[in-house]
């Protein structure tokens, strides 16, 4: 069975978003450059050039009227900058910048299953054409002449070099006879001796008389139209007079109708919904050849394994050989387990550029809203980061330097009156750190004034009023929802919904967020995140009869409590005394709601960290170390609070795994101090 | 059936003419960049050879120039796919050597019927 045109075009609409949403970066980071450099090099217009007309070719082939009329326009003033027509303004830049939103959001559209209204789009078509001082920006919709079939007399007198071109006579002359019933006579005369030919050239020509209902001029034009200047083609309507073949742009449009018309038929028709076409909104990732390369020869070595351990299944008795043989085997296979599962862990994660390639034009479009000079300088582009963390990041990332930009960063003026050079730096860098990857938005702006966010953390009832400011004021309180110090709350950001959003939307990934800043020299807010979501290495621990696994990332360190070390808070809150500090003791029981669980003589206490703070959670065993695979439990279940996911030990039992930052957070609701040593 | 090498470095639109000439029972070679294209077209020869106009690099014209030197391909059908053909890109496409064009946006019907003017 051959796939219907609509189901080959649906598979391949993933391949094609993919490849407009690059192109789309290409245009973006191409438009910047010709802006920054104020010049037109003709290479960056070529690659400009180029990735809006793909777009545009990819789009109208796939069925995608909007997107084909936008990238249409674009094109054009593009084509006018290749052409050196004109030359690269500042409005027209902006004008194609805004052009990329578009052509993003109605790609967006697209793959979310809908589509953005066509009209709404053609008025910004219609801008760009009065930028280019264009008339004929919009071709008029030009309707096919009606075509009434008539009786044509054809005169078809190919150049000798017709060849050359690859257009063969007799298949042009086939084509005709498609279309009606053709009576050809070939003219022998220029033949010459069968010793003189010349296999490359054509000697004949022809006469063809045609008639039927499929024969109209235009279909013979169109036959005709690849060898108007191999061959001398005359077209007479019987009983008509001679016209030369003149395939002027006129009829050539009639033929082919001009994006336009095809978007207006598209248009007429209801706009396809979900049905079918919701398939390539999956998610979808490409991966190089060597990690694909990788995984195989990893597999290869699984079978190696598998094939080794295979021979110890029959019926002889294990000696002690056999029995060293088959220990062999199975570390063999843990160590191909751990490979392979690294291998395709690798497979999910991309490079963060992924992310960071839309920042030079956030940050341009901001410097301009906000009259600041900033140079953004990105670093740690390549390094590697699960997908779903990656698709996750970007609104964090935003907000963060939104609000460097417009709090962080001052203005050129300020700068140089505080000594500093007029333009500001941003940077954002990624980089691995132990099992983490780090994501940094700095810049060398003025700094968190401590003092304004205890007076702000006052006005919002966060810190009574004669309450001593906690040592971390900054940390504790810039995350509270609702926080923002802006005199003034600006189109950029300072609604005060920034910060416990990005921790809120950092944490959910499994992360965390500091701050760290200096007044008048500039902040630094770090986000940790884990490499991959799917597979953490776990410490199982026992309390009651029940198995959970702590995320060993999070573990401090583990102590043998020590009663003389306990002390009481406020009558029942107990802190245990651990070299300077005091780390709040949490039974790990009754917060998970055993109501029969008693504390042991002589318990164990893990110490973990809980956001910044550290916590001890009071276990009775430490079991084994290992990998274990996250289950979501929200497919299924409601979240509770304090459990992260659940995982299916070797034994086939299944163990909660426990999220020590919502621990932390479930302790402290009880106890808001307590975590400083006094 | 025919053997047909495309050229595109549009994965997407490269595998829509890939899957409607298969689906029409020919045989396809895929090449994503011109210079690709050039180095198979000198160990094989196709019975045509289907090219995109504007791709990074060597662009389709600069493709069939090569080609027609290519003894081989001296009268191989080459066809340029591009989305519009003004009289300008006519004239430069058929100076540089190409057998014909092909309109984008295309369905693959009028794609197999096009062709047929090439093809035996």
């Amino acid at each position: 069975m051959t796939k219907s045109l609509t189901d080959i075009q649906t598979e391949l609409l993933g391949t094609f978003f993919e490849e407009s949403f690059e192109g789309l970066q290409q245009l973006e980071s191409g438009l910047l450059a010709l802006e920054q450099s104020k010049s037109s090099d003709p290479d960056i217009i070529n690659d400009v050039f180029r990735a809006a007309h793909s777009i545009k070719g990819g789009a109208g082939s796939f069925g995608l009227p909007e997107v084909c009329t936008l990238g249409h326009a674009m094109e054009s003033m593009l084509e006018d900058f290749r052409s050196r027509r004109t030359q690269p303004t500042r409005e027209s830049l902006a004008a194609l910048l805004e052009g990329v939103d578009l052509l993003r959001n109605a790609l967006e559209a697209r793959k979310a299953g809908s589509s953005l209204p066509l009209p709404g789009l053609q008025t910004f078509c219609e801008r760009l054409a009065a930028l280019r001082g264009a008339s004929d920006a919009q071709p008029a919709p030009v309707i096919a002449a009606a075509k009434a079939s008539e009786n044509l007399d054809i005169t078809f007198l190919p150049l000798p070099k017709i060849l050359e071109s690859g257009n063969e006579p007799v298949r042009l002359l086939r084509e005709l006879a498609r279309l009606g019933h053709a009576d050809v006579t070939a003219d022998l005369s220029k033949l010459p001796a069968l010793t003189e030919i010349d296999p490359s050239l054509c000697y004949l020509s022809w006469q063809i008389a045609l008639e039927g209902s499929g024969v109209t001029r235009a279909a013979v034009e169109d036959v005709f139209c690849w060898v108007d200047t191999d061959a001398e083609v005359r077209i007479v309507g019987r009983n008509a007079t001679v016209t030369p073949l003149d395939i002027g742009p006129a009829q050539a449009t009639a033929q082919s109708p001009s994006p336009l018309v095809q978007e207006a038929k598209h248009a007429a028709a209801p706009a396809p919904t979900g049905d079918g076409r919701s398939d390539t909104t999956m998610g979808s990732i490409r991966v190089g050849v060597d990690k694909i390369d990788m995984l195989m020869n990893m597999v290869g070595e699984l079978v190696i394994t598998q094939s080794m351990l295979g021979v110890m299944d029959d019926e002889s008795r294990l000696d002690s050989r056999r029995v060293e043989q088959l220990r062999e085997g199975l570390s063999l296979l843990a160590r191909n387990t751990r490979s392979l599962q690294e291998s395709v862990m690798r497979l999910r994660s991309v490079p963060i550029s992924a992310v960071f390639s839309r920042f030079p034009r956030l940050v341009h479009d901001l410097s301009q809203q906000l009259g600041k000079q900033v140079e953004l300088r990105v670093s740690g582009q390549t390094t590697e980061i699960d997908k779903t963390v990656v698709e996750k990041l970007g609104d964090p990332l935003v907000h963060l330097v939104r609000n460097s930009m417009d709090h962080g960063l001052e203005t050129p003026e300020a700068r140089v009156a505080a000594g500093k050079p007029p333009v500001g730096v941003i940077e954002i860098g990624a980089y691995h750190h132990g099992g983490d990857v780090v994501v940094e938005v700095t810049d060398d702006g003025r700094g968190i004034n401590r003092e304004k966010v205890i007076d702000r953390a006052r006005q919002l009832g966060l810190l009574g009023p004669n309450e001593a400011p906690p040592e971390d004021a900054i940390r504790d309180f810039i995350f509270a929802p609702g926080f923002s110090t802006a005199a003034a709350v600006t189109d950029v950001s300072g609604r005060g919904v920034g910060m416990d959003v990005v921790r809120r939307n950092i944490r959910a990934l499994g992360g965390d967020v500091f701050i760290e800043t200096t007044v008048g020299k500039g902040t630094r807010i770090s986000m940790r995140l884990p490499l991959t979501l799917a597979i953490i290495d776990g410490q199982i621990i026992r309390v009651g009869q029940h198995a959970y696994v702590v995320p060993l990332l999070s573990i401090v360190e583990s102590v043998q409590v020590e009663p003389k070390r306990v002390n009481k808070y406020q009558g029942k809150r107990e802190l245990y005394r651990l070299r300077d500090k005091l780390i709040p003791m949490v039974e790990l029981g009754q917060v998970l709601g055993m109501t029969s669980w008693q504390r042991s003589e002589d318990s164990l206490m893990m110490i973990v960290e809980a956001e910044n703070a550290q916590i001890g959670l009071l276990v009775d065993e430490l079991l084994a170390q290992q990998q274990v695979v996250v289950k979501s439990l929200e497919t299924n279940y409601d979240r509770v609070p304090g459990l992260s996911g659940a995982t299916i030990l070797g034994d086939g039992s299944v163990a909660f795994i426990l999220d020590t930052a919502a621990i932390g957070r479930l302790v402290r609701g009880v106890s808001t101090n307590g975590a400083h040593a006094a | 059936m025919a053997n047909i090498m495309t050229v595109d470095d549009s994965v997407s639109l490269r595998k829509l003419v890939a899957s409607a000439l298969q689906g029409a029972g020919h045989t396809v070679s895929e090449a994503d960049s011109g210079q690709s294209a050039l180095n198979v077209a000198k160990t094989k020869v196709f019975d045509l050879v289907i090219s995109d106009l504007n791709m990074p690099g060597m662009d389709g014209l600069t493709l069939v120039g090569h080609l027609r030197k290519l003894p081989a391909y001296r009268s191989i059908p080459i066809l340029i796919l591009t989305t519009e053909m003004d009289p300008q890109k006519k004239q430069a496409a058929k100076a540089a050597g190409a057998t014909g064009w092909l309109v984008k946006p295309f369905d693959p019907v009028q794609l197999l019927a096009t062709i047929r003017k090439v093809l035996d």
